[in-house]
């Protein structure tokens, strides 16, 4: 067997190479031990480097391998007082998911549209075009993008400017008398403002049946 | 016996420095490399701007250094670390201004490195990896460029970054997760902070050391790119020859003959970027990053300023394709391009398309940086409460035309509309509205909209309306006639030509017109 391999090692090497190799100190059997174990030491190698990866991947790709439904969840806004009818406020909140040194950057701003009574429209702070904050301008009744200009009607709807859709809005409850909306995440054309599945319990009614209102 | 002293000095001098070349070997070499002959033509002072983008990052390696002592990669203080620099380290606010002037020299010296390789056929053959690799190394520049703008963490850092954010999520299938990736939260906070800070203090300078290493030992292996000349073809079987005999012919020793120029052009930029430095002092940081405090108009550092412009330019349902596409085929062009125009020509009169291209897109970046810093595009967000409506738009004017002026600044008209020279860009200045558009396309036009104009019918009430257009109708330019509409003529109804109350007749007289108050009727 040895004989065989060692033929067709050498011969993959160059002439200078061959040479070097198979000097006579170490016969010919020696040599093809040591190439043997080389490509043995190789072989360990590469497979303590794949072992190795599996952790340093995994730590890497840790913020996408996470289930997005877990950024979510239901936050007090405020009051449902706080929020004249008719009007559009600013509002903001802490991201459920921060750590102490993020500081401010862990606030998140967002626009409150109380429609009627306990009808609302909560929109996202971010342009759908490339996620500058929009500004309510409540005479025109618009959001103004300021970075492309992108303009939208006070329902969220797309009006002019580089957009391709409304902007993004989050879903809301009203718990007794505040005002509730499920968040957590950067809001983009792929990661959506509010959980897909959001199923809302108030935390002073859980246990009892009130998700069918 | 001083004479004596010195010698033996000298003696025991020589004898300590051999005792480390022995073992270390490495003065012999570069010395050899330092001294090796280079064409007499390539001794030019177009042939600066490499070394010059050389010496500027090490500058930019030691300035960020220096920087690195104070500076906080945490979301909650990094501004505060910069501003602390900039008032409260000796000197603190100098070593920013060096680092941020050095990094748009780098990026301006490394651009005119490229055109100049790029003119003077230098990326052919053999020197087409050469190529490659100073593309792979603008990349790197442009992505320290990028990574370095969102360490000053203000606000233009922090939506910067929302940007970033935004167009990842426009990648089809794995756009969610590149989202994540990028951010390395949810959110935009200190995880993405402390990604963008390895990327430019550790992954980027690193790629960076080793793609320069890389690059200069090529052109030590290959030779500098001796001076085009018309009809001097480059042909892979017998180019390295031509070059060789012509190296043999009239070469010089680089150092000092050809390097005296690299030395002097560099110690030129070094003092320029001081200059810069000092005069102009560092860049930022703008407002805190605070994501609550949105009075604020977002804008990129100067070398991406263009892609600003492109990004609010581009047409909306055209918009992704070309974000996700156009790098693509950039990228890949400027990596092929030395296999595909690896022979031929090297001489800039004998490549007339280069020239062409060149130009084109130096113009181009040209035209739209100067939109990205003037933003025409975007509406000016206090220009309904801070620009007045001309006085003589109002002199002499009914007071329903006058209302209707009220209602076109409390409308916030202004934003997007000039009048007067003062207002938004977005759409067309009003000045001469009137001549354009009828009272009909008048009022078909602000209840709804079009042409990327919102509809305003949600937010007039219809005397509003009616004022307005009153208004706009007064808006003639220089007393042009006004905008008719032709079947209205046909059919005698369009009204006789009045001349607009108020507005000065090219005699001069005001034609302030008694009938004024009788058309408000």
């Amino acid at each position: 067997m040895s004989e065989q391999h060692s033929d067709r090692l050498t011969g993959d090497l160059s002439p200078e190479e061959n040479k070097l190799q198979s000097e006579p100190k170490s016969g010919p059997k020696d040599h093809s031990r040591r190439v043997f174990l080389f490509k043995l030491s190789l072989l360990i190698n590469g497979a303590v480097g794949v072992v190795l990866a599996v952790p340093i991947m995994r730590y890497l790709l840790g913020p996408v391998i996470q289930k997005k439904s877990s950024y979510h969840s239901w936050i007090t806004l405020g009051n449902v007082d706080d929020f004249p009818e008719g009007e559009t406020r600013l509002a903001d909140y802490r991201n459920p998911s921060t750590t102490a040194w993020d500081g401010d950057t862990g606030k998140v701003a967002c626009w409150v549209r109380r429609k009627s009574g306990n009808e609302f429209q909560v929109f996202a702070i971010n342009c759908a075009h490339l996620g500058c904050p929009v500004r309510w301008f409540a005479e025109s009744k618009l959001f103004l993008c300021p970075c492309h200009g992108g303009a939208y009607y006070q329902d969220g709807s797309r009006a002019a400017g580089p957009p391709e859709r409304g902007l993004f809005e989050y879903k809301y409850r009203v718990a007794g008398a505040k005002l509730m909306i499920n968040a957590g995440e950067l809001p983009t054309l792929s990661t959506p403002a509010s959980a897909q599945n959001a199923n809302f319990v108030p935390l002073d009614k859980i246990g009892r049946a009130t998700w069918q209102s | 016996m001083a004479e004596l002293k010195k010698k033996g000095l000298q003696k025991a001098g020589i004898e300590v420095y051999e005792w480390f070349e022995h073992r270390l070997g490495i003065v012999k070499p570069a010395v050899d490399a330092a001294v090796h002959p280079v064409p007499a033509s390539a001794a030019s002072w177009w042939y600066v701007f490499g070394s010059a983008a050389t010496v500027l990052f090490v500058l930019q390696i030691m300035t960020g250094i220096l920087l690195a002592l104070v500076y906080t990669p945490s979301a909650n203080h990094a501004w505060s670390s910069l501003q602390f620099l900039n008032n409260n380290v000796e000197l603190g606010w100098f070593l920013r201004a060096l680092h941020g002037w050095g990094s748009d020299f780098m990026i301006a010296i490394v651009l005119i490195h490229m055109v100049q390789v790029f003119m003077f056929g230098a990326y052919k053959f053999p020197r087409e990896l050469t190529w490659i690799i100073g593309v792979l190394l603008l990349l790197l520049t442009l992505g320290m460029a990028f990574t370095g703008q969102v360490l000053r963490f203000d606000q233009d850092a922090y939506w910067g970054l929302g940007i970033g954010a935004s167009i990842m999520s426009r990648v089809p299938v794995i756009g969610p997760s590149l989202v994540h990736f990028l951010l390395g939260a949810p959110i935009i906070g200190s995880a993405t902070l402390s990604r963008f800070f390895t990327l430019h203090v550790f992954v980027i300078p690193g790629l960076l050391l080793a793609g320069v290493a890389l690059h200069l030992l090529m052109v030590l292996r290959l030779g500098i790119n001796e001076w085009p000349m018309p009809g001097r073809i480059v042909r892979k079987a017998t180019y390295e020859a031509e070059y060789h005999k012509l190296n043999e012919k009239e070469g010089i020793a680089f150092v000092p003959d050809g390097a005296w120029k690299d030395a002097i052009f560099a110690a030129a930029i070094i003092l320029s970027v001081m200059a810069c430095a000092f005069f102009f002092g560092p860049f930022g940081p703008t407002g805190q990053p605070d994501p609550t405090i949105i009075q604020t108009a977002p804008k990129p550092d100067a070398p991406f300023l263009w892609l600003f412009a492109v990004l609010s330019l581009l047409p909306p349902e055209m918009e992704t394709p070309i974000i996700l596409i156009a790098p693509v085929i950039i990228i890949g062009a400027m990596l092929l391009l030395p296999l595909v125009a690896g022979e031929g020509e090297k001489h800039w009169s004998r490549r007339p398309v280069a020239v062409l291209m060149v130009s084109v897109i130096a113009v181009s970046l040209g035209i739209f940086t100067r939109l990205g810093v003037t933003t025409p595009w975007s509406p000016v967000m206090n220009a309904w409460s801070s620009n007045t409506v001309p006085q003589r738009y109002i002199h002499d004017r009914t007071p329903l035309e006058r209302e209707g002026a009220l209602v076109f600044q409390n409308k916030q008209c202004r934003d997007c509309h000039q009048v007067g020279g003062e207002g938004g860009q977005r759409g067309p200045a009003l000045d001469s509205v009137a001549t354009r558009l009828t009272e009909d396309q008048l009022v078909r036009q602000v209840l709804q909209g079009g042409g990327n104009m919102p509809a305003y019918g949600n937010a007039l009430s219809p005397a509003e309306t009616a004022a307005l257009v009153a208004f706009l109708k007064t808006l003639r330019g220089n007393d042009l006639s006004p905008a008719q509409d032709a079947s209205r003529a046909l059919m005698g109804e369009n009204p006789a030509e009045e001349p607009v109350p108020g507005e000065k007749s090219r005699t001069g007289k005001p034609h302030l017109s008694e009938k004024a108050p009788v058309q408000e009727k």
